[in-house]
Formats: structure tokens, C-alpha cells, sequence
């Protein structure tokens, strides 16, 4: 059944109100959103602020959401609005307004959505490499260092089924367990002595691969925030790969200090015998430790275990 | 025949066929070596005694019989092939190990420090020690390290050119031998605790990580710690 003329422009007129109360709906839902999102729910989003890192990454986290927030609500608003409003109701047999395209609309449409983009775009590459966004300090040759004139040098060792540290700072100890000080800048020096794992400070912002032979290097600089945090392995490696965690915590300077200096004297037997500082804990070729590594390099490396 | 059958015979035959697929993968699953249960005597109440001994290859009988592996002695004196142990909380645990495996440097030497034994030491032949250094000697035959528990104990290895040098267990103590014991507190956390090996003794396998290195009943296990 056709529509009359008159019926046509009643039903646009409605439609047209019906978008601006749309709109200012949205409008609304999206600035109680955002202030939720950025003061509300914001400081509280993972991983938390318990270092530059992680802090950085809540930051991302916060632009994200704030930047999905009106998408999502205008998905929300429109869906909402059309199922209460927007349906026939029994005995309508009329057709819908012919729809001609809104060139305006559209245009709206095309931009906010490319801005939207283009601006995630930057922003996503800005974070990966300005100081402590997600990539710029990490892998075998991290692109940005900090500046910090003294850093906490902490080698990170995984093997099939637990992590390691070694303090070059301190005569080169290894222990089994981590204590951070607060307030410090520490360069994590990521190795494996087996298989792939994968060194992950989930409150510490950091994850870097454990590889065999390679030197993964991760900056961070903890906040003055005490706590503990997680270390986990995150890379399938085996039978007890779900056993592979502990915690580690991020205690006053002096707390660390005191720490570090009795692991030295604790440790100082066993240090004796570890090989000379290296950035890779690569065992013998020749076998140390069961005797079934190729009995040659088979990557032509000079050893450095 | 009509809808209604047609429908359940495809409904049931689906759950038959799902059925046999979990009743096999759990199956699979629940295979577990055996649990040894060691209980104090009624003299000494918070003590218990546990032996083990560890071989090159356990022997036939068992599922993989030249891997090396871990028996436990239970309470009929007889050697059960398992890694786990069951001790109540609260409770000194005295082990005494039976090593008649060879051994070779540690691939992290830190794996040659006793830790979480009361004094961490154990007593090697006789002597008390806190640290074998694994690049002497035959090295270390394989360790008993249960992280959460904070307990790592290196088990020193023997010459695999003894002349009685055991084959296949359970080996018997006419075959040359290394007794370590010692003794380590169960806590007040039931739980278990996964203990396992850090010696890569997976022969013929990556780095010698995988096979018995990787299964239950051989270098990895349990300390159920139960109240
Ligand atoms: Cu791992
Ligand atoms: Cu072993």
C-alpha cells in the first residue's frame, strides 16, 4: 500500500525527532560514560600503577575504553530506541519511507570513524615506542633505554620448571625467589636454559620472552607502591608449565637491601661455583646437567655458560 | 518410522558417542601411579619415615622400564615405583634416599644447594653437607625440589663404571649405592605440593627434558601434604 504524502512527511517529521532524542540520549550515556571510565573505574583497570610500565599500560587501557565508550552506547542507544519505538505495530500493512541516502550523515559517519582510526593508529604506535609504553624498552635490542643513572640489574633464568635470578650487583648471586626495591629503575636480562618460556610480572607491567641463547632485555622503574606481584611463566613449556609461578615483592629500599645482602651471605657457597656473569645462561654443549645436548654447537656460537 | 524416533535414536547415539570419547579421555587421566601413604608410629607422633631410592633404569614390569625413576618403600616393606608420597601436616618427615644412579654437573649449579631440610643439610655417606658441588665427583644423579615447599635436595651420583652398578630396579643394597638423608617439616598448609627433578635425565629426549622428566611416577610428582 502506497503512502500518502501527507503520511510520509509525518512519519520523516517523527523519524527526525526521534534522531535528536536519540543523540541527546547518547550524548548523555556518553559523558556519565566517560567520567566513570577515566575517574571511576579508570584508576582501578589492571594492571595497576605499581610501576612506570604498568602504569602506562593502565593508561592505554583507559584511552581504549574511553575511545569505545560512545561506539559502543550509540550500538546501544540506537538498538535500544528501535526496539521500543521503532516497530509496527499489528495491523500496520504500510510501507517504510523510500531512503535516500543522507549525504550529511554520512559524511559524520565517514569522519568520526576515520578520525577515530587514524587516531588509534598514532596513538598505538606512539605508545609502542615512546619510554615505558609496551615495546620500546623490551627485546634483545630495545629501542628506548631509560635514563636512570643506576639501574637494578635483574637476570631472569627459566627452565622447564622454574624461574631463577641471578644479581650481578651482588657478587652474581641466584635465588629462587624476588624482592624488588621501590622507587628503582631495574633492567630485567630475560634467558632460558631449556625450551621457550616466558617471564610475565603481570602487576609489574613487564613480559618479555625467555628464549634459549637470547638476551631479552625489559626495562621497568617500580613506583613507591609496596606489594606483591606475580611472576609467571606464559608460554606452554611442559607437564608443570601451570606450576611455573611465584611471587615476588616490591618492598622499601632499605627492606631490599637488607633482603639482598642476607641472600649474598646465604647463597655465597653455592655463587662460588655458578659460571662468570653472562647475559645468556647457556649450558655446555658439552653437557652439563644430563649430557644430551649435542655433543657440538650446532649454532657455531661461542659457549658462554 | 517417525519423526519423534528418528530424532532419538540421533540424540542418543550422540550421547553414546560423546560418552566414550570423555569415558577415554578420562581414563587417560586418571591413570596415576600408585600413592604411598606414610603414617607417624604411635611413639612418635610427629615423625614419619620415608624411603626412596632412585635407579638408572626402573626395570621391566613397569610402563617404561628403562627410564630412570623413583620407588618408594611402603608399609609392607615393600618398593612401590611412584613419585607420590602422602605425610600428614605438621609433621618431620625423615628421608632417606637410596641412589644407585650416575650423575654429571649441573646444568644451574644452584640445584647443588640443600635448602628447606631442618639445618639445609642432608647427611651424604655418613657426612653432613649443605652443597655438593657438582663439577667434582660423578656429580649429581637427580634432585628432589618441591618449590612451594622451598625444599631442594641434590642427590649425589655414583660412577655408572661401579662394579655393581645397578641395571634395572628395584635395585637391592648389594649394588653400589649412595645413602643421603635427611629431614624437612611438612607445614600446616595441606596441599600438594609438586615436586620434581632438575636434572635433565630424559635420555634421548630434547635436552633431556622430556620423557620420564615429564611423567608422573618417574621425575615428577607429589608430596601430599593432608591434615
Ligand atoms: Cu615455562
Ligand atoms: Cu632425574
Amino acid at each position: 500500500m502506497a503512502m500518502t504524502e501527507e503520511a510520509m512527511r509525518e512519519r520523516k517529521e517523527y523519524a527526525k525527532k526521534a534522531g535528536w532524542k536519540i543523540f541527546a540520549i547518547w550524548l548523555v550515556l556518553s559523558l556519565i560514560g566517560e567520567v566513570l571510565v577515566l575517574y571511576v573505574w579508570g584508576p582501578h583497570m589492571p594492571p595497576g600503577d605499581m610501576t612506570t610500565s604498568a602504569a602506562s599500560q593502565q593508561f592505554d587501557f583507559k584511552v581504549l575504553t574511553a575511545m569505545v565508550v560512545p561506539v559502543l552506547l550509540m550500538v546501544w542507544v540506537y538498538g535500544a530506541w528501535s526496539l521500543i519505538n521503532f516497530h509496527a505495530t499489528k495491523t500496520d500493512r504500510g510501507d517504510g519511507i523510500p531512503l535516500r541516502g543522507n549525504r550529511r550523515v554520512q559524511g559524520i559517519w565517514y569522519v568520526t570513524s576515520a578520525a577515530l582510526v587514524l587516531f588509534l593508529a598514532g596513538f598505538g604506535t606512539y605508545e609502542l615506542i615512546n619510554g615505558n609504553g609496551v615495546g620500546s624498552g623490551e627485546g634483545p635490542s630495545p629501542i628506548w633505554k631509560p635514563t636512570a643513572k643506576h639501574m637494578l640489574v635483574v637476570q631472569v633464568i627459566a627452565q622447564q620448571w622454574r624461574f631463577t635470578y641471578r644479581w650481578p650487583q651482588f657478587g652474581g648471586m641466584e635465588t629462587t625467589s624476588i624482592d624488588l626495591p621501590a622507587d628503582t629503575t631495574i633492567q630485567f636480562d630475560v634467558t632460558s636454559l631449556d625450551v621457550i618460556h616466558d617471564f610475565w610480572a603481570y602487576q609489574l607491567g613487564v613480559k618479555a620472552d625467555a628464549n634459549p641463547d637470547v638476551n631479552n632485555v625489559a626495562y621497568t622503574t617500580t613506583s613507591n607502591q609496596l606489594g606483591r606481584f606475580t611472576v609467571r611463566c606464559d608460554e606452554l613449556c611442559g607437564i608443570w608449565h601451570g606450576a611455573m609461578y611465584n611471587y615476588g615483592h616490591v618492598v622499601s629500599k632499605s627492606a631490599f637491601y637488607t633482603w639482598a645482602s642476607n641472600m649474598e651471605a646465604q647463597n655465597a657457597s653455592v655463587t662460588k661455583l655458578l659460571p662468570p656473569f653472562a647475559t645468556t645462561y647457556t649450558p655446555s654443549y658439552s653437557g652439563a646437567g644430563g649430557g644430551y645436548y649435542p655433543s657440538y654447537d650446532p649454532n657455531g656460537h661461542a659457549v658462554t655458560y | 518410522m517417525n519423526k519423534g524416533a528418528r530424532i532419538s535414536i540421533v540424540l542418543v547415539s550422540a550421547a553414546v558417542a560423546v560418552g566414550l570419547i570423555l569415558f577415554g579421555i578420562f581414563g587417560y587421566l586418571r591413570t596415576y601411579p600408585p600413592t604411598v601413604v606414610f603414617t607417624p608410629s604411635p611413639t612418635q607422633p610427629h615423625t614419619v619415615d620415608v624411603t626412596l631410592q632412585v635407579d638408572p633404569d626402573v626395570g621391566p614390569g613397569h610402563a617404561h622400564p628403562a627410564w630412570p625413576g623413583w620407588f618408594a618403600k611402603n608399609a609392607q616393606g615393600k618398593w612401590v615405583q611412584t613419585t607420590l608420597y602422602q605425610v600428614p601436616e605438621r609433621t618431620y618427615v625423615h628421608v632417606t634416599v637410596y641412589e644407585y644412579d650416575s650423575g654429571g654437573p649441573l646444568r644451574n649449579p644452584i640445584w647443588g644447594k640443600v635448602t628447606g631440610t631442618v639445618g639445609n643439610d642432608v647427611v651424604l655417606n655418613g657426612k653432613t653437607v649443605s652443597l655438593l658441588d657438582a663439577a667434582q665427583g660423578f656429580g649429581v644423579g637427580h634432585t628432589i625440589v618441591a618449590p612451594a615447599l622451598g625444599l631442594s635436595v641434590p642427590v649425589w651420583g655414583l660412577s655408572g663404571t661401579e662394579k655393581t652398578f645397578c641395571q634395572t630396579g628395584p635395585c637391592t643394597l648389594s649394588n653400589a649405592h649412595n645413602v643421603e638423608t635427611f629431614t624437612f617439616y611438612t607445614g600446616n598448609h595441606p596441599h600438594n605440593y609438586r615436586w620434581q627433578c632438575f636434572i635433565p635425565c630424559g635420555a634421548g629426549y630434547l635436552n633431556g627434558n622430556g620423557g620420564p622428566m615429564a611423567t608422573t611416577g618417574y621425575m615428577a610428582g607429589f608430596w601430599k601434604v593432608v591434615a
